[in-house]
């Protein structure tokens, strides 16, 4: 792939100098080992900050949630189409934002890397030619990338941004032949006691912490549903049914619009397996409407608005 | 005074464990779908005893609830709900987690007032804790009063010494616990050097950011440019007060249809915007930066002017699940670096 940051640097430091945008929002070193951070920048010089890696994990698309001005963003795919969304959604006006495209061949799962480590402390990593090399005290294991990438990454279609204004290096090949939807339909083949148990211990783990809902592109309610007091629609303390009730109503509000960036998971200290109930409903939505989130500016979410030939053998 | 040592082996833990069965309830470290988290244990080896990192949520939860019915209500008649009178111990409790008990006591036991439902529970637990050999590289209690063999909050603790562990006596209820206990033995000089050893070790570990003049930094900071920018990238989310051991607000709902229902206490979070909106509509914390601003004034401002301590056990807990690494490390380092 090459290391892509300095064009990445470049194109933000001449946007910012030819005032093109009033601020870049980018990736820059983490404090720890597989991290990176959002970095906001303002000023050209600070250009030099700005990194690209499979530690570029979070989806920076939220920040445009509360974005004022005109803001160069750094954009994987699924990144882009989530800026996409957000533009058909008409909560950016599209020359407000300049998309920083960069194909993306996926990003790192830090939750299988711990789980590889069994508790070890990873204090370095190196990343170079599909290999990771993970150092900690009295220990050195180097494994394959593919083994570690996130489970949504591995399936994605789109990693080539979309939409973009400035593209960073070459669009990379698409995935042809991965299945995307295998765990969803592990789940659909079980009966509803078993996907109930299931999801029952995955949401039982819920802080209601809302890390999910703060870092989804889609979620941008100025006050969420299950944050209302009058009414109240959903008790705010741990009864099992008020918990999965925010989770499985949040994904209703998501559905036709979630295109599975997976930051809600990766979000959730957790580790509840947020990404599988997302999918079914873009699965669902892709089926019926023939329809995928965030790929280009003319189409509409399918439950935002309808068409003669709708599917309603719902309607009996 | 000298406190009591003994020694056990590593394999008599889990009957050690399984006595206290027949008499407490007893809490222990277990890996529950791929996370650390103390749980009822109903067999002594249910216990973790090996090198795992500390649990992903505090044990804070035990003795203060993300969620707890206060009273019932129907027509005017209050029905009082129990309150926590269960004998309990919590095995493996690591001393950054015991000293936050120490820090949330100042707020849930005060001269003034003591939370029922808190002290109740303070009350009846038995701590027994674990030292930490092998610190983190996020852990920094030593930084914040603390130490990863700190004893404050504990009534016992029990260092790995590889086969055995030696078992230090912090209070009279510690020591009453193990001294009819027939898996101990009194402990040798050898074992009592190598604790020291694996203390001193894990000590000088420790490393992080000092708070010394961080007080008085703030102090002088409410209106600093350096809140501008700190809190963008923040999501606003709860990830670090939640799992923050010394994390203690919330919120009292009534969830109830017409006129019978609960009255409910839950966490809340002052990094949610909700938190600090008026009936008005007026919040007086309107974004992101005075909510950033908010919290670590609080931990290493505000609780040092009331109760003397900075309400931070540097257990680390944040700096690793932040979703977007927000390194709370780093701005104090950058408190500490910012002249005023």
């Amino acid at each position: 792939m090459g290391d892509l940051s300095p064009q990445i640097r470049e194109v933000a430091r001449s946007l910012l100098r030819d005032e093109k945008v009033d601020l870049i929002i980018g990736y820059e070193q983490g404090s720890l080992p597989l991290r990176t951070s959002p970095c906001f920048i303002r000023n050209p010089d600070e250009a030099e900050r700005l990194v690209w890696n499979p530690c570029c994990e979070n989806n920076l698309a939220t920040y445009l949630h509360r974005a004022t001005g005109k803001v160069g963003i750094v954009a994987k795919g699924c990144d882009a189409r989530s800026i996409v969304a957000e533009i058909v959604e008409r909560q950016i006006a599209r020359e407000d934002v300049v998309i920083i495209g960069v194909p993306c061949q996926g990003v790192i799962d830090r939750t299988k890397i711990e789980a590889r480590l069994d508790g070890r402390e990873v204090l370095e990593a190196d990343v170079s030619e599909g290999l990771i090399t993970l150092r900690g005290e009295g220990f050195e294991e180097t494994l394959d990338l593919a083994e570690v990438l996130c489970d949504g990454c591995a399936t994605c279609h789109h990693r080539n941004p979309p939409l973009y204004d400035v593209l960073i290096g070459e669009p990379v090949p698409e995935v042809e032949d991965a299945d995307e939807y295998a765990a969803v339909r592990a789940l659909e083949d079980q009966t509803s006691d078993e996907r109930w148990a299931y999801f029952a211990n995955e949401f039982s783990r819920c802080i209601r912490c809302y890390a999910c809902r703060e870092a989804c592109p889609c979620c941008y309610c100025a006050e969420c549903f299950v944050d209302q007091a009058q009414p109240c629609w959903f008790g705010k303390g741990d009864d099992l049914s008020d918990v999965m009730a925010f989770h499985i109503v949040r994904a209703y509000h998501v559905a036709g619009r979630c295109l599975d960036c997976g930051a809600c998971a990766r979000a959730c200290p957790m580790h509840i397996d947020l990404r599988v109930l997302v999918k079914k409903l873009e699965k669902d939505v892709r089926e019926l409407y023939g329809y995928e989130a965030g790929l280009d500016l003319e189409s509409v979410p399918p439950l935002a608005t309808f068409r003669l030939d709708d599917p309603q053998e719902f309607i009996k | 005074m000298a406190n009591k040592k003994w020694q056990i082996a590593s394999p008599k833990i889990a009957a050690f464990l399984d006595d206290l069965l027949k008499t407490h309830r007893v809490f222990a470290p277990v890996k529950r779908d791929g996370l650390i988290s103390f749980e009822p244990i109903s067999e002594g080896d249910e216990a973790l005893l090996d090198e795992s990192p500390n649990s992903r949520r505090a044990p804070k939860e035990m003795f203060f609830p993300r969620s707890e019915t206060l009273f019932a209500y129907e027509e005017g008649e209050i029905t009082v709900v129990p309150l926590p009178d269960e004998r309990r111990v919590v095995f493996g409790v690591r001393p950054c987690d015991a000293r936050s008990l120490i820090l949330l006591d100042k707020v849930f036991d005060a001269p003034d007032y003591q939370d029922p439902y808190y002290v109740g529970r303070r009350k009846n637990t038995v701590l027994i804790g674990l030292g930490c050999n092998h610190p983190l590289s996020t852990c920094f209690c030593t930084a914040v009063g603390g130490g990863p063999f700190a004893v404050d909050g504990l009534d016992l603790l029990f260092t790995n010494l590889g086969d055995r562990y030696l078992v230090e006596a912090i209070t009279e209820r510690g020591e009453a616990l193990v001294a009819d206990s027939p898996y101990f033995r009194e402990a040798a000089p050898a074992d009592v050097s190598l604790k020291a050893e694996i203390a001193a070790r894990a000590e000088q570990a420790v490393s992080g950011p000092s708070v010394e003049g961080v007080k008085e930094q703030l102090d002088t900071m409410y209106d600093d440019p350096f809140w501008d920018e700190l809190h963008e990238k923040c999501l606003g989310c709860a990830v670090c007060t939640y799992l923050c051991p010394t994390c203690h607000c919330f919120d009292i709902v009534d969830e109830a249809v017409n006129a019978q229902g609960q009255r409910v206490r839950n966490w809340d979070s002052c990094q949610f915007p909700l938190f600090t909106l008026h009936a008005s509509g007026h919040n007086p914390r309107p974004s992101g930066k005075e909510r950033m601003r908010q919290r670590v004034m609080h931990k290493f401002r505000y609780f040092v002017e009331n109760f003397g301590e900075v309400a931070c056990v540097g257990c680390g807990r944040c700096v690793r699940e932040c979703p977007v690494n927000m390194d709370l490390r780093e701005v104090l380092n950058a408190i500490r670096s910012r002249k005023s």
